[in-house]
């Protein structure tokens, strides 16, 4: 795949046959090098793992008992002569950047990025590099993230309006990052954080690791109607529709995510209402962190990888699609 | 409500919040409160236009899609095939448009009669000049309200206000009468010829005498047990498959108007003659049909009668129709849509034992049963009266607007379905934007060649689509811009209610509703239907 055969993209995943190491493999393996904890980069069954040293506890968390060694961002790991290091993707508290060099040649792995500082993951950094992996969740020219200060205006104004009408406001995020991220984001005045278990552990673990959260108060049931009306409930997205929501009616659902920007997803997603945040870059996001890699290949995997290629192409870059096995639980 | 200048300065935001509220929820309160408060916020001459939009009277299309799409691929600064792949995926164009677009330089208010007197402003203007209008526009927007213009400019608002929905807002909002709303908002008119006073305030305007009367419609059911009452309480009749009308015999005019509100009146001039031998205040509901030589024809036939813009007297003479009647909503004069529907239907068999039978005016014909184990055999034998079922109605319901529960059932036959090899995909629109769910399908011919014959978007869940989706992801030949050509494999079951003579396919068939009812993994593509059964069907179906 790459000039020399540095990393080689197989049905398990990416992979240096030099150092013997695949990179976010699909399937067990002998040596993982784990970008970050999300269940469709870290998967169970690997000998061994290594990350960054703040996503580690999520992922021991995640994956239970497993062989895992960190590597702190910026640091050079040698196996077999190949460097391994890790850089700040700023996709959720954690997420790395992996770069692989050999003999003078470098290959970035961008894992899940986003380009703009969310104030609690790691911020970006882009890596010069020859040969640039690059995902494309969000590869098309429709999607603009707005500043997040906007959004979580706009989330503060409909958790009010519901309370005023009655509703009880629940906000819809992924447990690892978007929760996170909502929870530092919501401005005090919303009052009180309620969570769902899964988020609630995840948060747990984090603040264990040293890492500093504001409070919440775990949904139970000693808590009225009324306690929870004067706050806001925070649950993961496979809860909507759910029995858990059933005695909380009259309910407003929010789903927050990337995919909220198109009306079709809204609908989909049967969300009152969508907030348009997301962990991954927008177009402007990813042609910019493309182009600062000043790398002359690029590879485009998750997400519209033809789209993303040919307009790098049009640009006058080196630019291939690379089809990922997990495209399938991205459009869900 | 006193409207207050504030207000109206903010303009077309109300109009948007409107259709963001349509657009958010499914609960007719929500809804109708929604279209209230739009209404007590606005000027009369964004009622009307929202009243308008909501029922198909948009503004005339000034500006072509084509020329938008380049404009907007140009003001995005992005090649046009990207502008493409963009569309395709976002399944929208107004959206598509509003998203690509660099934020606004200003933001400016104006009312939504404003912004469309300015897309009206842009007929027949040069081409360069109407870009710069659309530009400035586009540039004084932001992104929801440019959603919003450029929905305006397309004419493509798809959201759902029935009318029923319409009418009740509006009669909340007047305090007039809802049925008396209903009958206000049909037929033709538009918000340049009418205004909110004299459409919907006043008591008569010069329009009524062609207005229709909103439609009844039926809810299907699948089994005969699920009728209520006694066999006694029910009529049946065959259910037709033409085009719905309704023609109206008042003050010496005669006027036929489709279910879609359309006046087709031209489309059907060997009608207009009925009118000497109808009694002046009468309105006549049912089915306009295909037909000569005492049998129904293809639904192809009346297709050209609808399309063709001039009916010559070639069309007349190859495409002939009847109007096939089963209601009496107007009777000397009076609206007697309350009178249950017995009692309508005597009063048509009366007026039908003075028609002349070689008029193009027939009665659709009661058919009698004793007990309701008597409807099966009679919807067994209903295709071969060129009939697509049964039509089940209480003889008690009166004729109300829109559908109602227990009042008309359709009770139709059940649908053709053929195994069909799936052979190309395509990603969806909208909804299934991300996952492929056009799939076109083929099957064998005689000489061994997989034609294609049918498209099929509907009928598989979800968790189905997905891993249809990796399946072909894995098994793609080759692709064409959003479509992939995948390998001859996977079996699905195609159902649909008609199958016709094509031309323009290459297998030589042509499918009415076709949908995917089941995937067939348990076949191989040695067992799916051939062209022959196809070809056979549609021997059997003529």
């Amino acid at each position: 795949m790459t000039n020399k055969g540095l990393l080689v993209h197989t049905a398990l995943g990416l992979y240096c046959p030099k150092a013997d190491v695949y990179l976010d493999p699909w399937k067990p393996v002998k040596k993982a090098i784990l970008s970050h904890g999300h269940a469709d980069h870290a998967r169970w069954g690997s000998s061994s793992y290594l990350c960054t040293p703040t996503a580690a506890p999520v992922i021991k968390y995640r994956l239970g008992e497993i062989n895992l060694e960190t590597l702190p961002f910026g640091e050079e790991k040698l196996i077999n002569g190949v460097s391994f290091s890790f850089h700040p993707a700023g996709h959720i508290l954690g997420s790395a950047q992996i770069k692989v060099s050999y003999k003078g040649e470098i290959v970035v792995f961008s894992g899940d990025y986003k380009t703009a500082n969310d104030g609690f993951s790691e911020a970006f950094e882009p890596v010069k590099c020859h040969t640039f992996i690059t995902e494309s969740t969000f590869g098309l020219p429709v999607y603009h993230w707005q500043d997040q200060k906007w959004v979580f205006n706009e989330m503060e104004e409909w958790c009010k309006n519901n309370r005023n009408n009655g509703q009880l406001s629940i906000l819809y995020g992924y447990s690892l990052g978007k929760a996170q991220r909502i929870l530092q984001g919501l401005p005090e005045s919303v009052g009180p954080i309620f969570t769902h278990s899964t988020i609630e552990a995840v948060l747990n673990v984090m603040r264990n690791q040293g890492v500093s959260l504001k409070n919440t108060i775990p949904v139970n049931e000693h808590l009225t109607r009324a306690d929870l009306l004067s706050g806001v409930i925070i649950a993961p997205p496979a809860v909507q529709n759910s029995n858990w929501l059933k005695k909380f009616e009259p309910i407003r659902n929010g789903v927050v995510s990337g995919w909220m920007a198109l009306r079709g997803a809204r609908r989909r997603r049967n969300a009152d209402k969508g907030f348009v945040l997301s962990d991954h870059a927008d177009w402007e996001g990813l042609n910019e962190a493309i182009s600062l890699t000043g790398a002359e290949n690029i590879f485009v995997t998750h997400g519209y990888t033809d789209i993303l290629s040919k307009w790098l192409i049009d640009k006058g870059l080196n630019a291939h699609p690379l089809e990922t096995n997990f495209e399938g639980d991205e459009v869900l | 409500m006193p409207i207050l200048w504030k207000q109206i300065s903010k303009g077309m935001r109300y109009f948007e919040t409107l259709f963001l509220s349509l657009e958010e929820t499914t609960k007719t309160n929500e809804k109708v409160s929604a279209l209230i408060d739009y209404l007590s916020s606005v000027p009369d001459e964004d009622k009307m236009w929202m009243i308008g939009i909501f029922s198909g009277r948009r503004p005339k299309r000034t500006v072509s899609t084509k020329n938008l799409r380049r404009w907007a691929a140009e003001k995005a600064a992005i090649p046009l095939w990207l502008f493409e792949e963009s569309y395709h995926i976002v399944g929208d164009l107004s959206e598509t448009i509003a998203l690509l677009l660099p934020p606004p330089a200003i933001e400016v208010q104006k009312s939504l009669n404003d912004w469309i007197q300015l897309i009206l402003s842009l007929d027949k203007m040069e081409e360069d000049k109407q870009r710069e209008i659309v530009f400035d526009a586009w540039d004084s927007l932001n992104t929801s309200s440019r959603f919003i213009f450029n929905k305006l400019i397309t004419g493509g608002f798809r959201v759902g206000v029935s009318q029923k929905l319409m009418a009740k807002a509006l009669a909340e909002f007047t305090h007039i009468d809802p049925s008396d709303i209903a009958l206000k908002l049909m037929g033709e008119w538009s918000p340049l010829t009418y205004s909110f006073k004299s459409l919907i305030e006043n008591e008569e305007n010069e329009g009524s005498h062609s207005r229709p009367y909103p439609f009844h419609l039926a809810y299907s059911i699948n089994e005969v047990t699920d009728l209520k009452g006694e066999p006694a309480d029910w009529v049946a009749e065959y259910k037709w498959d033409g085009i719905r009308g309704q023609a109206i015999f008042r003050y010496g005019h005669y006027f036929l108007w489709s279910r879609g509100e359309e006046l087709i009146t031209d489309k059907f001039p060997e009608f207009e003659h009925l009118s000497s031998v109808i009694p002046p205040g009468t309105v006549l509901d049912g089915e306009i049909l295909p037909f000569k030589d005492g049998l129904i024809l293809p639904f192809q036939h009346i297709q050209t009668r609808v399309t063709r813009k001039k009916i010559t007297s070639a069309i007349l003479k190859v495409n002939p129709v009847v109007f096939r009647v089963y209601d009496l909503l107007e009777w000397e004069g009076k609206d007697i849509r309350t009178k249950p529907f017995i009692e309508r239907r005597t009063l048509l068999d009366q007026l039908f034992t003075s028609i002349d039978s070689t008029l193009p005016l027939q009665l659709s014909p009661v058919l009698p049963f004793a007990e309701f184990d008597e409807l099966k055999i009679l919807r067994e034998a209903s295709s071969e009266n060129g009939s697509e079922g049964l039509m089940l109605k209480n003889k008690h319901s009166t004729y109300s607007a829109g559908r109602k529960k227990g009042e008309w059932w359709k009770w139709k036959i059940d649908p053709f379905t053929v195994d069909a090899i799936l052979i190309y995909a395509q990603s969806g629109h909208g909804r299934r934007a991300n996952l492929y769910t056009d799939f076109t399908f083929a099957v064998y011919s005689q000489e061994g060649d997989l034609l294609p014959f049918t498209k099929a978007y509907s009928g598989l869940t979800d968790k189905e689509f997905i891993e249809i989706n990796q399946w072909i992801k894995k098994n793609t030949l080759e692709r064409f811009g959003p479509v992939r050509k995948v390998t001859a494999e996977l079996v699905f079951e195609i159902a649909f209610e008609g199958i016709q003579e094509s031309k323009r396919h290459k297998s030589g068939i042509a499918l009415r509703f076709p949908r995917m009812v089941r995937w067939r993994k348990d076949k191989v593509i040695a067992e799916a239907n051939t062209l022959e059964d196809l070809q056979l069907l549609l021997k059997k179906s003529r």
